[in-house]
């Protein structure tokens, strides 16, 4: 979409489009199937439980909506930063960077509270039954996305702040914010089929 | 990244780098010398998945033989089936994919030549990984389909499946990194005018190979996580004391598993859709059907795989909506046989051993495409499923077709790697003792499946008609040992010994012989400019000969890295960790990160 | 049948493939008691008529295709160097032609396989009998609830009556196959299977464990035996006698005792009717009168069961029966006592 500000520094491909940025399109696909696996995994073993506690006891909507808005919030932060970055702006850079690896802890906050208290309160273990088992592996990838995420963005961040970010390597942002998007969206599958559908 | 522009023949840099010795081996990341680690030890795989073979065959041999033990039998064929699948065919593939691909696209590497090397490290580790299992006692012993709940921890204590179940994870993000590599370089490197329809088959399949990796292989991502936590942490995702559900995991496997046997057969095709039309001095007859087809194969791949699973008992309705789909894949594949036959057909055919490899595929997929025909009906195929005929209908399939196109590419191209033609004579002994060996080896395999014998049984009785066919094979298989011995001894002597190829010896069509062989560093000095398929064929035709490329032309390449190797090694502690000890799968993970986090900011070039 | 061999006369010089095929499966079926070429139930007919009519399309296609490669070769091959050839680049109507006959074939083979599905998974019928299959790593245990039988590795079945087969699996996945009888089905746990035929011959017909489970997945053997129904009448009179036939020689009557003893452990897993009642091995009730013992693999004599008792895992590597350190006279007592329990 903005590959026209980094092009001078990018090399000729047959279809014009970065070989970095394709590859991560790739990836994503891979992705796609990866949780696409784990949510069908879920849907087949939601019910599968011998004993509780079931989905309908458990799950906290009101604290996962919260997350929910967090992660888009922070979808919207991600596009400022790289709006900043390719426009140069280092200060707005660093300031949306943080913002959003700053929400996205938060929405590892809640999920390590919401994990903590599946276990300690209602007694919901992987090991618990079926339902646990899966949920916890579904979400615990997906919060292992965010967490990796937010590694990521740090990075950039240190970098910024080294100031190596400007819109030469606008790209590195661009591609980073790919992926937090994906995370984002594979949140909101989440949220409907495991939370909202149960 | 290389300097791929347009313009970018005049870069010129005095940057001498060391061309040999070891070290130069370890960092190198030039697609040719990666293609050339990666068939070294994808071949030695294949003699040790052979080995195995051997073996099991000895044992066979007799009725209520007692040459190994049952266990020892059960690990051989999960071993020889996953080492013949993981870490032979697959990467015997890849290396062609890494020698022939940017040469035929025109480019002066892959698009990632750095992940390139990783994908390599990755599977070389993976490999030995999984084989050192040996050396513990502690061989894979639950088949290479890994059947849940055999796998748990109740039935299949101590470290076998995990093994398996590490290994093949391991394994796994060589075949991802590898395919995101192919699909980039593919989409993105191929060289000024060559559109899709004018890039040669190999490439097309290839690409259609690739994107079945990325798709399939995070589903049994997926299966082996869910395995591995059912075995170290203790859920209960396919145990049904638990509530889980065996079955589950023969779906994902399967889903997985069918575009697996794409992956496998795709690239041969491939090979030989650019060997028969060489070897006949006539275009592939049907280009566009040869790649629609191909692409029709690979998306159809992902919906029939529940024909592993009629025996199953998914009822009626699923049994009948397999059986189609299942059968509907004869039709592109039929589309292929014959656009093969077709190339042939008037052309000038030069029965090079490279050629008769090639007819070999067909000759012997088409029998192994027939014998799947018979497994797409379910009810005909609950007297097939688990016996020999299904074994011999896959080896027809996957030796037959898989092993000899990789045959035909290897006689192929091994004058572009090496500069020199592999040995004539001895090549056509291998091809001979190949077939006659592979034929009596497997062809009773069919007789000795509809009389009843299943497969994976370490012995059988007396008495049950299995005695004399069982012996038959075992002769077999030693008559293909003596012809690959005949293919070493080759491959060997004809390093120094063959005769010298120049750029184009079988008058051949793609860019890849339109440059010097051993191609230099960067392939191309000056990038060609496509106008036609088989643009050199097509121009030496039109009486221009290849594009002149400059001699001692100095392009800039990318460096050589060892950060691939320490992030691979990175991996291999993690994973080893996982079976050992918490605190080395942390230090492993942690050491990981560390190997791509200095690739990342490691300047590329 | 004769129709069909009639065919195979007529066109022998056309299909040595399909002639090595049938001719193998019908001409020596003594020899290969596990051909599947030459069924005797109902479902093993209607598979094999698939199998065939699939076969015969298989053999027009081999033909077809082979020999025009085969032509193809011998009339192109070409020796010389010079000279470039008719550039043919493809032609669509034979590209449209090659893609139909294909598509064409493939309907005259997938009704009549969707037309068989159907067929052979309809529900059982009414006046099936019915025998419950489990599984076991790595023995058959079969009951029949209408007459509440409980055996073990010898199926007995009526000839000329539906037997449903309701399988179930005590540990992992097995896969239940008698081949002369029809084709396999998996033995599931917590799945239940079912599969039903109508044995149309008598005769005694070998099967095995067809899905890999383990270690001693090879030694995972069954006997199916099709009596006749008066036979059959008389199998299931003596199953259901639960008379004891009091052991009457001295060996058989220390083996009984043995038998009982807490300390060898042999009624902590085994039932026989009257004097204990472990479920993890076989039942042994009239175990005298089965053809064979641990699972097909040993002819049930008393020197066999001794052999067996005194070191199963020898016998059937991984066996879980363990061993239990009978001396030879212990051993050759029990095996007495247990060839009495006909």
């Amino acid at each position: 979409m903005s590959a026209s500000a980094a092009a001078a520094d990018e090399h000729y491909t047959s279809t014009g489009l970065n070989n970095r940025k394709m590859v991560f399109w790739a990836f994503l696909g891979s992705e796609c199937m990866f949780f696409g696996t784990l949510i069908s995994t879920y849907l087949i073993y939601k019910n599968h439980s011998l004993n509780g506690p079931y989905a309908h006891d458990v799950l906290n909507i009101p604290l996962t909506s919260f997350s929910a808005f967090v992660l888009l919030m922070s979808s919207l932060t991600m596009v400022l930063a790289l709006a900043s970055v390719q426009r140069d702006n280092v200060r707005g850079a660093k300031i949306w960077l943080a913002s959003t690896a700053g929400l996205g802890c938060i929405f590892i906050g809640n999920q390590i509270y919401e994990f903590t208290h599946f276990v300690t309160h209602e007694g919901l273990t992987l090991q618990k039954n079926m339902f646990g088992a899966s949920f916890f592996v579904l979400t615990g990838f997906h919060g292992a996305h965010v967490t990796g995420g937010v590694i990521w963005l740090t990075t950039l961040l240190v970098m910024a702040f080294k100031g190596k970010l400007s819109s030469k390597n606008s790209l590195d942002v661009e591609i980073a914010g790919l992926y937090w998007h994906f995370v984002d969206i594979v949140w909101i599958a989440i949220f409907t089929l495991v939370y909202l559908i149960q | 990244m290389s300097s791929v522009t347009a313009t970018a023949t005049t870069h010129v840099h005095a940057k001498p780098k060391s061309q040999s010795g070891v070290w130069s081996w370890i960092t190198t990341v030039d697609h040719k010398r990666i293609a050339v680690l990666y068939f070294v030890t994808a071949f030695f795989f294949f003699v040790i998945g052979g080995i195995e073979a051997v073996l099991m065959r000895v044992q066979l041999a007799t009725p209520n033989n007692t040459f190994v033990d049952a266990r020892t039998f059960n690990a051989l064929f999960t071993m020889h089936g996953t080492t013949m699948v993981f870490l032979a065919l697959m990467p015997l593939s890849v290396a062609f994919f890494n020698l022939v691909v940017p040469l035929q696209l025109g480019a002066r590497d892959v698009a990632f030549p750095r992940l390139n090397a990783f994908s390599y490290w990755v599977f070389l580790l993976g490999g030995l990984f999984m084989n050192s299992s040996w050396l513990f006692k502690a061989a894979p012993d639950t088949g290479w389909f890994g059947y849940a709940n055999l796998t748990s921890r109740a039935f299949s204590p101590g470290h076998s499946v995990d093994f398996w179940m590490l290994g093949l994870q391991f394994l796994g993000i060589a075949s991802l990194a590898g395919a995101f590599n192919f699909i980039v370089t593919i989409l993105n490197m191929r060289a000024p005018g060559m559109t899709f329809m004018r890039m040669p088959i190999f490439c097309w399949m290839t690409l259609v190979t690739s994107f079945l990796l990325v798709l399939a292989f995070p589903v049994i991502t997926v299966a082996l996580i869910l395995l591995t936590f059912d075995r170290f942490v203790g859920t209960s995702f396919f145990i049904p004391q638990g509530g889980g559900d065996p079955v589950l995991w023969q779906h994902l496997f399967w889903i997985f598993g069918h575009p697996e046997v794409y992956i496998l057969i795709l690239p041969a095709m491939g090979i030989i859709s650019e060997v028969l039309p060489t070897f006949s001095r006539k275009p592939l007859f049907g280009y566009p059907f040869v790649v629609y087809s191909g692409v029709f194969i690979g998306i159809l791949g992902f919906g029939v795989w529940s024909h592993h699973m009629f025996s199953v008992g998914l009822g009626p309705i699923a049994d009948s909506v397999f059986a189609i789909t299942t059968m509907l894949i004869a039709i592109p594949t039929g589309v292929k046989i014959f656009n093969w036959i077709a190339t042939l057909w008037g052309g000038h055919i030069r029965p090079t051993t490279s050629l008769l490899f090639a007819v070999g595929f067909i000759a012997m997929f088409i029998i192994g495409g027939l014998s799947g025909i018979e497994h797409a009906s379910p009810p005909a195929d609950l007297q097939q499923t688990d016996t020999y005929f299904v074994v011999a209908h896959f080896h027809y399939v996957l030796f037959g077709g898989t092993i000899l196109g990789i045959f035909a590419g290897l006689y192929y191209w091994y004058p572009k790697i090496t500069g020199r033609l592999m040995d004539e004579t001895l090549g056509k002994i291998h091809f001979w003792l190949t077939m006659i060996g592979f034929n009596i080896t497997f062809f009773p395999m069919h007789l000795l499946g509809l009389w009843g014998m299943p497969r994976r049984i370490y012995t059988y009785d007396k008495g049950l008609g299995f005695d004399t066919l069982n012996l038959v094979c075992t002769i077999g298989a030693f008559i293909i040992v003596i012809g690959t011995l005949a293919l070493m001894w080759n491959l060997v002597v004809s390093l120094k010994k063959g005769k010298v190829a120049g750029p184009d010896p079988w008058d051949a069509r793609t860019l890849e012989w339109s440059i010097p062989s051993p191609p230099p560093e960067y392939n191309f000095a000056v990038l060609p400019t496509v106008e036609h398929r088989d643009d050199l064929w097509e121009r030496k035709q039109a009486g221009l000969g290849p594009i002149p490329q400059p001699p001692n032309a100095h392009v800039h390449m990318p460096n050589p890295s060892y950060w691939p190797l320490v992030t691979a090694f990175g991996m291999l502690i993690f994973f080893s960790g996982l079976m050992l000890s918490i605190y080395m799968a942390i230090f492993g993970f942690a050491f990981t990160i560390f190997g791509i986090y200095r690739w990342a900011f490691e300047p590329a070039s | 049948m004769s129709s069909l061999r009639h065919r195979l006369r007529r066109s022998t010089f056309l299909a040595p493939l399909a002639l090595l095929f049938l001719v193998a499966g019908t001409a020596w079926a003594a020899g290969f008691p596990q051909n599947t070429l030459d069924p005797t139930s109902d479902f093993g007919h209607q598979t094999h008529r698939l199998f065939t009519d699939i076969l015969w399309w298989e053999v027009g296609i081999f033909v077809i295709v082979e020999g025009a490669l085969v032509v193809a070769l011998l009339r192109f091959m070409h020796r010389g160097e010079k000279g470039v050839p008719h550039q043919l680049h493809g032609h669509t109507g034979v590209e449209v032609a090659w893609t139909l006959a294909p598509a064409l074939i493939l309907v005259f083979i997938g009704v009549p396989t969707v037309m068989t599905i159907w067929r052979t998974q309809a529900p059982a019928p009414k006046n099936s009998l019915e025998i419950q299959v489990i599984g076991h790593q790595w023995w058959w245990e079969f009951r029949y609830p209408q007459y509440g039988i409980v055996t073990a590795n010898e199926v007995h079945l009526p000839q000329g009556r539906p037997v449903h087969f309701i399988l179930n699996s005590a540990d992992i996945i097995h896969s239940f196959w008698i081949p002369k009888l029809g084709g396999k089905r998996d033995v599931i746990p917590t799945r239940t299977n079912h599969l039903w035929y109508t044995a149309d011959s008598v005769g005694v017909w070998p099967g095995q464990c067809a899905e890999f489970c383990g270690t001693s997945h090879a030694n995972m053997r069954l006997l199916g035996v099709v009596d006749s129904p008066t036979d059959f009448a008389s199998w299931v009179a003596a199953e259901t006698d639960t008379l004891p036939v009091p052991p009457s020689d001295s060996l058989a009557v220390a083996g009984a005792q043995l038998f009982s003893s807490p300390a060898k452990l042999c009624i902590t897993c085994h039932t026989i009717q009257g004097v204990s009642a472990g479920m993890v091995g076989p039942n042994l009730t009239h175990v005298g009168s089965r053809r064979y013992i641990a699972a097909g693999l040993l002819e049930n004599t008393p020197t066999n069961i001794a052999k067996w008792v005194s070191n199963p895992p020898a016998v059937k590597p991984g066996a879980l029966m363990p061993v239990l350190g009978l001396s030879p006279d212990e051993a050759r007592a029990l095996a007495a006592y247990l060839t009495t329990r006909k």
